[in-house]
């Protein structure tokens, strides 16, 4: 394996402080350099992303005094894809009185994270956890309350409490209403300047430091320059590197790999999430996956036949041939097992030749139960939604046919490397929500991602990125730095070459390929052979790519085949470091699951002696080998064991 | 099935812009209307054509990025999003006219792509609960009564897309300001600030060159969301109190 990668130096995050876990936040702030409110003023943040992570930050930046610029490749910041987060948020208050405490989920992620995040950052995020809901309210977000007034909760996979506090089945719509009302209060106030249609295309560096974007005006194809004193990355995850996935269309790495080719290291890339509860796949011309709420496992069950391709209507297959496999193998969490492991278990038994609907890719997400046990109007007020969703895409109604249901690439815990300051090894970088790889391990837990996400951009970074501002203002820069320059015409090289090329396949075309060999080989089962394999078929497609794919159109107008095809040639490029760091990471943790590192019963075999590190890769060049840091993961309070849920 | 398609094709603001004929065939009814387009896209870009630039993004119906008129309804026929509708709603042989959301505060960028800016502008003049980072109560502090919670739900779930500004005969833009205002203003958060927040957002909805409201109701009817035409008559009566009350 050493022909595909070279063992660096091993790598330590150095500001995360000592001590007692629960003073280490506080101790963080105290040590971290402050800028004083008049200061504020000369300094400038570029903020890439609108999402929860991003516009959070922007918002809250803003009202701190500095100087913010904040970019999205959407025509308004309110359609990030934080978006289309269904199911709620967790926080750590303890409202149900059911034994919930800060400790508990920070137990709960390090845990559900299978041992491959970092003790001081999870027990951070569910510090912060708290304050986040508090926020939101203020801010008008509005989460379901019960008679009384006060607000309710249930449950996700992966625990034993209640603390999910949800808006119906869309509370990322409401918390990213909130963050964008939020931010648009401060481009009305002056302080954030915002960019839409616009997408970052390259990172300058000068001296060492991040100190500006270049970034194409979507609508006139101007390519800008950008400069500031720190910027902030908050692009979201790479699921589309599978083309079929629950992200949105436009969902891309673009701006977290053009970091990475300037220097960042992009940490645990093979750590990708297949949320088990999607809609199946229906034919060829299918451009995404939709979720179906985690939330829907609280009260549906999850079955299939009991014999190998029983074909008869589900409502006619007998209670004692029905395998509700998740309950029998997981008594104590049931339906609410964890992501990975539900994920898993439906290929299980779709492999035994046990799945349901088109191609046996499928398991059945009953309410036949529920609907009994609550009645309709009670299941109708906690999932409507979801089963309007359903009906509308399939065609059938929910709530007389059991769903049909399938694994899908919903999220990525890897991402850029950060530090406790979430700052990524260029002085000046910062990364927050899904776009780093801090919290979650080597799989997240549901209801997570938006706290995250609103934790780093409401509370961690406002209070660690002044540590890195407060020796700024740096050197004014303009477009005839040489750094700025040479990032410019690169990117306009690489437009005119994808316009030049003028091939016979089509930019979806390569995707779909591209994704197709994802997730046969780098997908919920990966092997040594297979990845081998995959690595040999992406280089030859990207080089098929670069000679033979076909964008019409100019640069100078509003053109969606050159957006794709930028992105899409990235997705190349990340898509082998991923099939190389899950190659070399031969052990089972998380999301990641090797075929030959298992237990006998089937489950994940960790190799905490060999893997308990996090790797971050260092880019070389397209094709050469890249160089991995071992970031040693100790755990102090945690003890690391096999995960059960049985 | 085969469908025919007469889609609006206009290179950039400066275009006048017209209708142009396309066939798609073999079209699945499990497609959505969006996966066809992407059909026909292909289609077109394999035979060196521009492909039809449209909105979109997370294809679930919840980011309010597509949005365009077909057969003359915004959205289409089944109330709901663009990408939400699928090709079983039409038939074998059907003729489907597909244009861009027609308003002037939305002015065309490019065949069905607009610039719905005067929206976000909107929000900007007060669309919005005051509450820098850090300053909040405990989430428990202030119960709201569930009914008025829900009522403020019921107008949150607005996704801004437009198609109530598509579908309004005087391109009014009153279903979305309407919207944002009832859903701050029954919460005991979005008090202070309220009377304040609907002459700010009303008075930057007519800058925008939106039409006034006369109680027509087609954007309530084609509101993928549901958002009720009563939100409106809470917005005229949150003006009106506002102006009346003299505090401004």
């Amino acid at each position: 394996m050493t022909e595909l990668y070279i063992e660096g130096d091993p790598i330590r995050d150095e500001k995360a402080p000592e001590g007692p876990i629960e003073q280490r936040w506080d101790k963080r702030r105290f040590s971290a350099k402050l800028v004083n409110p008049a200061n504020r003023r000369k300094l400038s943040v570029i903020i890439v992303g609108t999402g929860l992570a991003g516009a959070s930050a922007a918002a809250t930046l803003g009202e701190a005094g500095y100087q913010v610029s904040s970019f999205c490749y959407q025509d308004s910041p309110r359609r990030a894809h934080s978006i289309a987060a269904q199911g709620g948020i967790n926080a750590a208050k303890n409202y149900r009185n059911d034994g919930d405490s800060i400790y508990r989920l920070f137990y709960d992620t390090v845990k559900g994270g299978d041992f491959r995040s970092r003790e001081s950052n999870v027990y951070r995020l569910a510090q912060v956890s708290v304050e986040i809901i508090d926020q939101c309210v203020a801010q008008g977000v509005p989460f379901a309350r019960e008679y009384g007034g006060l607000l309710d909760n249930r449950s996700f996979g992966g625990v034993q409490v209640s603390r999910t506090f949800y808006a119906r089945g869309q509370t990322g719509q409401q918390l990213l209403i909130g963050a964008y009302q939020a931010l648009e209060r401060q481009v009305a106030a002056g302080t954030v300047k915002m960019h839409t249609r616009h997408e970052m295309l390259e990172l300058i560096v000068v001296d060492g430091r991040a100190r500006g974007i270049i970034a194409r005006d979507m609508v006139t194809g101007e390519i800008e320059t950008h400069f500031a004193d720190a910027v902030v990355l908050a692009s979201g995850g790479y699921g589309n590197v599978f083309f079929l996935s629950t992200n949105a269309m436009g969902c891309n790495v673009t701006a977290t790999w053009r970091a990475h080719r300037k220097g960042a290291l992009f940490a645990n890339p093979c750590f990708t999430q297949i949320h088990p509860t999607c809609i199946p796949v229906s034919g060829d011309y299918q451009s995404k996956l939709t979720l179906m709420s985690e939330s829907l496992r609280n009260d549906g069950r999850i079955w299939v036949p009991k014999k190998a391709g029983d074909q008869r209507d589900p409502r006619q297959i007998p209670e004692d041939e029905r395998d509700y496999y998740l309950e029998r193998i997981y008594p104590s969490f049931g339906n609410l097992v964890p992501r990975d492991i539900a994920s898993r278990a439906a290929k299980n038994v779709c492999d035994e030749g046990r799945g349901v609907g088109p191609g046996g890719l499928g398991v059945y997400l009953d309410f036949a139960d529920a609907i009994k046990r609550m009645g309709r109007p009670a299941v109708e007020a906690k999932y409507g939604n979801l089963f309007d969703m359903y009906q509308r895409i399939t065609g059938e109604n929910p709530y007389e046919v059991p769903m049909r249901i399938y694994p899908a690439v919903h999220y990525t815990m890897g991402g850029l490397w950060v530090d406790y300051d979430l700052q990524s090894t260029i002085p000046g970088l910062f990364v927050t929500g899904e776009a780093n790889f801090s919290d979650h391990g080597a799989n997240r837990l549901g209801a997570s991602a938006l706290m995250q996400g609103l934790a780093d951009g409401y509370f961690v970074l406002p209070n660690t990125i002044n540590d890195y501002l407060a020796s700024g203002p740096f050197e004014k820069l303009d477009e005839n730095t040489p750094e700025a320059k040479e990032a410019a015409e690169s990117v306009r090289a690489r437009i005119n070459k994808l316009l030049s090329i003028d091939g016979n396949r089509t930019v979806d075309s390569f995707h779909r390929e591209l994704g197709h060999i994802m997730w046969e080989y780098c997908g919920m089962e990966r092997t040594e052979e297979g990845l081998r394999k995959a690595i040999e078929r992406i280089r030859e497609l990207r080089d098929e790519f670069w000679q033979n794919v076909k964008v019409v159109g100019t640069n100078d107008e509003l053109n969606q085949s050159l957006e794709k095809a930028g992105r899409v040639a990235d997705f190349f490029e990340l898509a082998e470091l991923m099939c190389i760091d899950a190659l070399h990471r031969r052990e089972s943790c998380g999301g990641h699951f090797r075929a030959e590192s298992q237990t006998e019963d089937g489950e994940a075999l960790r190799h905490d002696d060999e893997f308990a590190y996090v790797a971050a890769w260092e880019f070389t060049g397209t094709g050469e080998q890249p160089v991995l840091h071992k970031e040693n993961l100790e755990y102090e309070y945690v003890e690391m064991k096999q995960r059960s849920y049985k | 099935m085969n469908i025919t398609l007469r889609v609006w094709r206009q290179k950039g603001r400066g275009d006048e812009g017209r209708m142009v004929t396309y066939k798609v065939e073999d079209v699945s009814q499990d497609m959505s209307f969006l996966e066809m387009l992407d059909v026909l896209n292909e289609k077109l870009t394999l035979a060196g054509e521009d492909p039809v630039a449209f909105d979109h993004d997370c294809r679930e119906g919840i980011c309010g990025a597509c949005g365009v008129v077909i057969n003359g309804v915004a959205h289409g026929p089944e109330t709901t999003t663009t990408c939400q509708l699928h090709m079983r709603s039409f038939k074998d042989g059907d003729v489907i006219d597909v244009e861009p959301w027609r308003a002037k505060a939305f002015p065309v960028i490019k065949d069905l792509v607009v610039d719905r800016g005067a929206f976000d502008r909107i929000i900007q003049a007060g669309g919005y609960i005051s509450a820098p980072t850090g300053t909040a109560p405990d989430a428990h502090a202030n119960p709201i009564p569930k009914a008025d919670a829900d009522r403020a739900f019921d107008a949150a779930t607005c996704i801004g897309c437009g198609a109530c500004v598509a579908a309004c005969p005087n391109a009014s833009g009153m279903l979305f300001t309407a919207a944002k205002v009832t859903h701050l203003g029954m919460l005991p958060q979005g008090q202070p600030e309220r009377a304040a927040r609907v002459v700010k957002m009303v008075n930057q909805h007519d800058e925008e060159d939106f039409g006034g409201c006369t109680n027509i109701g087609e954007c309530a009817a084609v509101c993928p969301k549901g958002i009720p035409l009563d939100t409106i008559s809470q917005l005229n009566k949150d003006l009106l109190g506002a102006l009346a009350s003299g505090k401004l």
